[in-house]
């Protein structure tokens, strides 16, 4: 069933392409039917799943794949690859619904389609993997459905944006599979994530310090962590609204998820090691985010570079390689997901009726189109971390969590990020109510004035309730994710604690 | 003394004797065809070339081991069968990418086949030489025609200027590998490869002319092969010659030249990898790097696919470079890497020449920016072509995703810290690499038709086969590698 949520998307892209292209109804409803089957199937998966033991890893399939380089076709979901997974299939499906009838031009929604359902198998396959050479398929997989969507239907300046978005992450998923071959060979000659994490140990200190930097290059610079994020104000930018929202929604998870699926758990010494350095990058993006985003004037390069800040946090979590962070990252993975998709689909509707997304010429949409701007509203505080909604619970633990980091850390460096990823939180209330202020509030700008503006209509509504509706749900029973994740995490910091034993005895 | 004549196995020896009667026959109907019906000839070829590769599976279905004969000289092992498949289907695909292209530009059809064929003959020779003088007859005959065909637009400047360079550097490199085999022969008085290989390892291995022998030889192939800095031929050759004999000349002539050196370096001069191993991974670092870096730099779509296929051939010899090093404890997943990016790398860069060949059918042109909106008018060759570069790219999931990762499994398997440096050059100029490619997908997707002419393209019946193949391949190695790796596995030449 796994299987089949994973390769659903990509046989209905295959269908897909023998529909003719001017068939617009009949390819537009075979690409809503697949991705809302995908969704049914995880839907499914999640309510079969054995939340007592969503530490162990359920619905597994593993057969055999390539002998030659013993690289099997092993797939299963755990606690924390369950709620991304589910994310993934219901972020792509809101999309199909979103972009009924607005495709961005030149049209063509037939190669727009297939795009996504291709994505979306690459997505999904990526967060089911449990095996390294099965996981760089997936992980690359989405590259070239991404770089043509940027680039076909993306802005003014797509290509440069396009190129740019692909080069940097083909650098990093070079060295990143470099890595795995490294982790093959001085591992135990096996491609198995689970194996792996029991037979990495013996693997030299050195040799580890290496093959966690190849893997941290990999993982970091799809993020994106400071200083490898300049590829994503310019993607996000050009991107057209559900490319941004596929993005920033899923693709930027990819990363965070690598970094808690296979390099802690398979190499937690190296990680330890690693652990400050990531820390202050993170906590370098998250206010050198916050004060670029201060800097914009674009709507849409505003919320990308407080995707730089929202990651920052994220990765912060992860850095105190404790389960508290850990978990913390995995919920602001979810959170960020549901309140920046929502903020790009927003910033792609207001592009569409203003023409613009610049700051300075927007203005007094709770006037003109009242709806919207109460949803952005909604979501602009949802973002800035308000308790009761979603946000709180991705950005307030992950600063938690470095008062008190993982043993063997120091924990007077991690309170130092603590404090400044704080003071990153009131930049982040600045910006973006900065944001809310300029586009929401105010008198209607004179050149829109006499403009008829459409109120929030019924795709909109359709592609919209179910992520509004997660926010409201997740900010007031943060458990509900918290439960899921929990178990998992603690299999994946299990290494850690063995390892600070290990330090100590040293 | 009286002449001993070999026993000859006929049944390993089929395919070489079905090729030689097939260019024969298509000699003869030459003469005696008018000029309506010269067509026949190349469904002749194609037949004939298709007749030679039953005797190959059969052979490769008696699961017999090696079958030597001459003493040791000519060997029908598990390798050399997959490399005379492959041969064999580069011959066929090339045959259809020609098939148009010769009867409408006119050209002297017989005798381009006859040439095909005997060039082809050489390559299949080749793969089961293991020894010195078969292996530089074989050279020879693959090389002697593909001159020839370089120059077949007799009246273009550029296809002679092509011709010429491509003869006087390759017979100059002709001549520095014999003067580099004479001098191995001197030192081990044999010419079988074994042989040399035993003697190499024992006493001969002191002198220091042997090292120099050695080098010699390897630079004569360097040049086959085009690698860095013994490449300045390929660019010109390319350009100049007709586009299917470029496709043939970048893939199957290196594929020859590359056969020659994985027998030398794993039969003849394994013990040497002191010698071997460094130049090797000098060249394979040039080769990539400056490949690559002057490919970003071409506005002529066979120009940047000749340079293209320099860089690529620098990745083949990275497996070679690291073959030898910790006593050999590589050899077989370099062997299979080596094999495995060859077999791949044939269907992809095929693919992409039948692909410029369909394309200057209409626009006349083998500029880039001709490329310009192809997604609009022609949305079937924009797809494929995407395809094929993405693959030579080595973006999953397809095909040269694979070839690159078995380049590196090798480089990691071998473990020096020169070969995870060699690793990673490799990694960065991947994504050189993509620059390049993404930049004619970009022309394709993203740019405005130049102009303005969205008429479609009609692709004749022979190149649709060519394409079809060469995307079977490249798709189907990409999604389930497993059938495509036994190959690689088979190709035990290391003893």
């Amino acid at each position: 069933m796994l299987t089949a949520a994973i390769f659903l998307p990509i046989v209905g892209a295959a269908l897909l392409a023998l529909i003719p292209r001017n068939n617009e109804s009949a390819l537009k409803a075979a690409a809503l039917l697949i991705t809302a089957a995908t969704t049914v199937i995880t839907v499914a998966l999640l309510v079969g799943f054995d939340f007592d033991d969503s530490g162990a890893l359920q619905y597994e399939t593993n057969s055999s794949w390539i002998n030659v380089i013993n690289s099997r076709y092993h797939i299963a979901l755990d606690g924390i690859s369950l709620p991304l997974l589910v994310l993934s299939a219901v972020i792509t499906l809101l999309c199909v619904i979103y972009s009924w009838d607005h495709f961005p031009e030149p049209h063509n929604p037939k190669a727009f389609l297939i795009l996504m359902l291709v994505l979306e198998t690459g997505m999904n396959g990526t967060f089911a993997a449990q095996d390294l050479i099965l996981f760089f398929v997936f992980f690359e997989l989405v590259l070239l459905p991404m770089y043509f969507m940027i680039g076909v239907w993306g802005g003014p300046n797509r290509q440069y944006a396009a190129i740019k978005f692909f080069l940097y992450t083909l650098f990093g998923s070079a060295l990143m599979i470099l890595s795995f071959l490294a982790l093959f060979f001085k591992g135990g000659q096996t491609f198995d994530i689970p194996e792996l994490i029991q037979s990495a140990s013996s693997i030299s200190h050195g040799t580890q310090l290496l093959i966690f930097g190849g893997l941290f290059m990999g993982f970091a610079i799809k993020v994106p962590m400071f200083p490898f994020h300049t590829w994503l104000p310019d993607a996000h930018t050009e991107a057209p609204t559900v490319g941004s929202v596929i993005l920033a929604a899923i693709l930027l998870k990819l990363g965070t998820y690598g970094f808690i699926r296979i390099a802690i758990p398979i190499l937690p010494e190296a990680a330890k090691s690693w652990a400050p350095w990531i820390g202050l990058l993170a906590v370098i993006g998250i206010i050198y985010g916050a004060l670029g985003c201060l800097a914009q004037r674009d709507m849409k390069r505003l919320i990308a570079f407080s995707s730089v800040a929202h990651m920052g946090f994220v990765m912060l979590g992860i850095a105190t390689l404790t389960d508290f962070g850990i978990n913390a990252a995995v919920f602001g993975m979810v959170a960020h997901g549901l309140i920046t998709g929502m903020l790009f689909f927003i910033a792609g509707s207001i592009q569409e009726r203003f023409g613009t997304r610049e700051l300075s010429r927007l203005g007094g949409l709770l006037l003109q189109a009242p709806r919207l701007g109460w949803i952005l509203g909604f979501c602009v505080f949802a973002s800035l971390g308000l308790p009761g909604l979603a946000g709180f619970w991705g950005e307030f633990p992950a600063i938690l969590s470095a008062y008190q980091p993982a043993e063997g850390l120091n924990e007077a460096t991690f309170r130092v990020y603590m404090a400044v990823a704080a003071i990153g939180t009131v930049f982040a209330a600045g910006y973006l109510l900065w944001m809310l202020q300029r586009v929401a509030f105010g008198t209607v700008k004179a050149e829109f004035e006499k403009s008829h503006i459409h109120d929030v209509h019924l795709p909109e509504y359709l592609a919209w309730t179910p992520l509004l509706v997660g926010i409201l749900l997740f900010g007031i029973f943060p458990h509900l994710l918290f439960d899921i994740t929990d178990a998992a995490v603690g299999v994946v910091t299990s290494g850690i604690d063995t390892a600070g034993g290990v330090a100590a005895g040293r | 003394m009286p002449f001993d004549p070999p026993s000859l196995d006929y049944h390993a020896l089929a395919p070489e004797i079905i090729l030689t009667l097939v260019l024969s026959l298509v000699l003869v109907l030459d003469l005696f065809l008018d000029h309506s019906r010269k067509w026949l000839l190349s469904n002749v070829a194609g037949f004939g070339l298709i007749a030679a590769m039953i005797p190959i599976l059969s052979l490769a279905l008696s699961g017999d081991d090696a079958r030597s004969m001459v003493g040791g000289a000519y060997v029908v092992d598990n390798f050399a069968l997959v490399l005379k498949a492959l041969f064999l289907g580069v011959g066929y695909v090339v045959l259809l990418m020609s098939t148009n292209y010769v009867e409408e530009g006119d050209y002297y059809e017989g005798e381009f086949y006859f040439l095909l064929l005997c060039s082809l003959l050489g390559m299949v020779v080749m793969s089961s030489s293991r020894d010195l003088i078969t292996i530089f007859v074989a050279l020879e005959t693959l090389s002697i025609p593909a001159y020839m065909l370089a120059g077949w637009r007799k009246r273009d400047l550029k296809s002679n200027e092509a011709a010429l360079k491509y003869y006087l550097l390759g017979v100059l490199a002709s001549a520095v590998m014999l003067y580099g085999m004479s001098l191995i022969y001197g030192f081990t008085g044999t010419t079988l490869l074994t042989e040399i290989g035993a003697q190499l390892q024992g006493s001969a291995a002191e002198a220091p002319l042997v090292t120099m022998a050695i080098l010699f030889v390897i630079v004569g192939f360097a040049f086959k092969v085009s690698a860095v800095p013994f490449h300045a031929w390929a660019p010109d050759t390319y350009e100049g010659a007709p586009t299917p004999v470029t496709a043939f000349l970048s893939v199957a002539s290196k594929t020859g030249g590359f056969v020659a050196l994985l027998q030398l370096v794993f039969v003849g001069f394994f013990g040497r990898d002191d010698v071997w191993g460094p130049l090797f991974g000098i060249l394979a670092a040039l080769t990539m790097t400056v490949g690559n870096l002057i490919a970003l730099r071409q506005t002529n779509i066979v120009r940047m696919l000749a340079y293209s296929s320099i860089a690529q051939a620098g990745y083949i010899l990275v497996p070679l470079a690291v073959a030898g090093s910790n006593g050999g404890a590589a050899a077989q997943t370099a062997m299979t890497a080596a094999i495995v990016y060859l077999l791949v790398y044939a269907a992809m860069n095929l693919g992409a020449f039948a692909i410029v060949i369909a394309v200057a059918r209409k626009t006349r042109s083998g500029e880039i920016s001709s490329y310009g909106g192809l997604y609009e008018y022609a949305p079937g060759l924009a797809v494929l072509m995407t395809i094929f570069l993405f693959s030579l790219a080595g973006i999953p999931p397809l095909a040269g995703m694979w070839a690159k990762i078995f380049v590196f499994r090798a480089v990691l398997d071998a473990g020096t810290s020169w070969a995870v440096l060699l690793g990673v050059v490799a990694a960065v100029n991947s994504v050189i690499a993509l620059f390049y490619y993404a930049s004619i997908a970009r022309e394709m997707w993203m740019s405005p038709v130049p102009d303005g002419d969205k008429t479609p393209i009609r692709v004749p019946p022979a190149l649709v086969t060519a394409l079809a193949i060469t995307v079977a391949v490249v798709v189907g190695i990409g999604v389930y590698p497993q059938a495509f790796a036994r190959f690689g596995d088979l190709a035990s030449l290391i003893p």
